[in-house]
């Protein structure tokens, strides 16, 4: 079975990001919390966050630590409210094609195997 | 009412490749001038402020250099913020009565680091390994975005263009412009030069719109200030108390809650706050600062801080900018000291640095750069994660 690269995608039914959301006051972020940072609750329930979204704001990373492939495009996504980090993929990383306001909608990507032969899969955001 | 508190003595070293001098040496030279301009010696020091990020020495080892009196030390380490807020535990201190006179040291060698993301993500484990709080079976840098500073803030600052979408690579570079302008008067910078908008925008591009000239420089150097109290000031000399400069406010603070800041740095509401809390503690506004040292750690950065400290009307940082108003000869100078672009940026001495350019002009001691009749200054500083400490000074009227 295929292994996500972060605990928080969620490859069935269709891939898609898992936010924890606070009970008491509703706040989301991902990852494990020991208390929520806004109202201090400690009671979360899973919360499936929208795959499609918008881009707020991007870079083109050109240099960066040595064996991350560049360029590419990192980006802060609006998924229905929610603030989500993640690349954008599937577009060349220009300037002149990326730009703030478009649609974008989670994809996922094989990131190759491992040496028992499991399969990690990363995400990114694709243009609509 | 706790004590009025006053910068005594402060001391810059030259930024730049100090290739002579260890991390030890570089903050002693801070050190023993911020005493020497001060008037006093270790001697006189109740408390200790130190911060060295990367150099993995103590306030106690450079006690053991410049005088082991047995005075604590508080070692603080707060990203770029380190030596504001080693500063801020000095004030602090004296503030609540327990000293009455402290210094604070903040040094690094950075001369060549490098994207200091780390320059290698290695090459992992032989199998899929879910680690840390997000189960990670990988370094995510390149894969969920950056963690690189300059495409961080890059981000942060194509986000203005929320509010007006003139915000791009050009203006960003003008920015540069007058950063890498301003410095050729500053013979403290690491880089002196001025260069065109097309030098700066052909650079090679380290994360879009912040080619290399755009960025932060990694240097060494180190500053240091000694703090005195009011009470305590006024039983020093006329000479001490015309030089002396005084501490209005200072605020460190921490980056609230917003739903963004989970994902995202956030170092907009964290400096909106301290701002407010330090215009609030000064009894100051905007319109009274005659320059400002902000954290321009990239230039996208200086934008958006023009807004978050209040320097220009919500939203109106580009027609700011273009008015000319933060240059030199403007109307509220910004980074006259060259800032982090070309003065350079050793980490944990950057705090105490943009506090010290500020003092010097308010004393009227800063040579071909100084601002004529600067009265009061602020110095802000961000550390990514994020903190936050803002500083007014004002001019001795003592």
């Amino acid at each position: 079975m295929p292994i996500p690269i972060v605990n928080y995608l969620a490859l069935e039914p269709q891939p898609h990001l898992v936010a924890q959301e606070c009970t008491a006051c509703k706040s989301k972020f991902f990852g494990r919390h020991n208390a929520c940072p806004k109202c201090f609750g400690e009671t979360f329930a899973e919360f499936d966050v929208p795959a499609t979204g918008v881009l707020k704001t991007f870079t083109i990373v050109h240099h960066d630590a040595k064996g991350v492939p560049v360029p590419y495009c990192a980006a802060i996504i609006d998924c229905g409210g929610m603030t989500v980090s993640g690349n954008i993929i599937g577009v060349d990383p220009d300037p002149e094609i990326i730009t703030r306001g478009m649609q974008v909608q989670l994809k996922t990507y094989s990131l190759g195997t491992d040496a028992e032969g499991v399969e990690a899969i990363g995400f990114g955001f694709e243009p609509v | 009412m706790s004590e009025n508190v006053w910068i005594l003595g402060i001391h810059m070293t030259p930024f730049g490749k100090r290739a002579d001098k260890d991390v030890l040496d570089l903050a002693a030279e801070a050190a023993l001038a911020a005493l020497k301009d001060a008037g006093v010696t270790m001697k006189d020091m109740q408390v200790m402020g130190y911060g060295n990020l990367r150099g993995g020495t103590s306030g106690q080892s450079l006690q053991k250099q410049i005088g082991q009196t047995g005075i604590p030390s508080f070692n603080v380490s707060n990203a770029c913020a380190t030596g504001s807020t080693a500063m801020r535990a000095v004030i602090m201190a004296i503030k609540a009565g327990e000293a009455d006179m402290g210094i604070a040291v903040g040094v690094e060698k950075l001369y060549g680091a490098g994207l200091l993301t780390g320059n290698s993500v290695g090459s992992g484990p032989e199998t899929w390994t879910p680690t840390g709080r997000n189960g990670a079976i990988k370094n995510l840098d390149g894969y969920i975005g950056t963690s690189g500073m300059a495409g961080l803030f890059a981000q942060i600052g194509m986000a203005y263009n929320d509010s007006d979408p003139r915000a791009d690579f050009e203006l960003f570079a003008r920015i540069s412009e007058k950063s890498h302008s301003h410095s050729t008067l500053n013979p403290n910078a690491a880089y002196q030069n001025k260069m065109s908008l097309e030098q700066i925008m052909n650079d090679p591009m380290i994360a879009y719109p912040h080619t290399r000239s755009m960025c932060s420089a990694n240097c060494d150097g180190a500053a240091a200030s000694v703090i005195v109290s009011e009470t305590k000031l006024r039983t020093l000399s006329l000479e001490q108390q015309r030089r002396a400069v005084k501490i209005s406010a200072s605020i460190l603070a921490s980056d609230p809650w917003t739903e963004a800041s989970q994902e995202f740095p956030d170092v907009s509401t964290v400096t909106r706050n301290a701002s407010v809390a330090a215009y609030e503690q000064a009894g100051l506004g905007p319109d009274d600062l005659d320059l400002v040292e902000l954290h321009d750690c990239f230039a996208a950065a200086e934008l958006v801080h023009y807004d978050n400290l209040g320097l220009c009307e919500p939203g109106g940082a580009i027609d700011f900018f273009n008015s000319g108003a933060t240059w030199r000869d403007g109307k509220l100078p910004v980074n006259v000291s060259g800032g982090l672009q070309s003065k350079g940026h050793p980490i944990a001495a950057t705090g105490i640095a943009n506090i010290w350019e500020v003092a010097t002009h308010l004393r009227g001691e800063a040579g071909p750069r100084q601002i004529q009749g600067a009265k009061a200054g602020m110095a802000h500083v961000i550390g990514l994660g994020s903190s936050c400490t803002v500083h007014i000074l004002e001019k001795s009227g003592l």
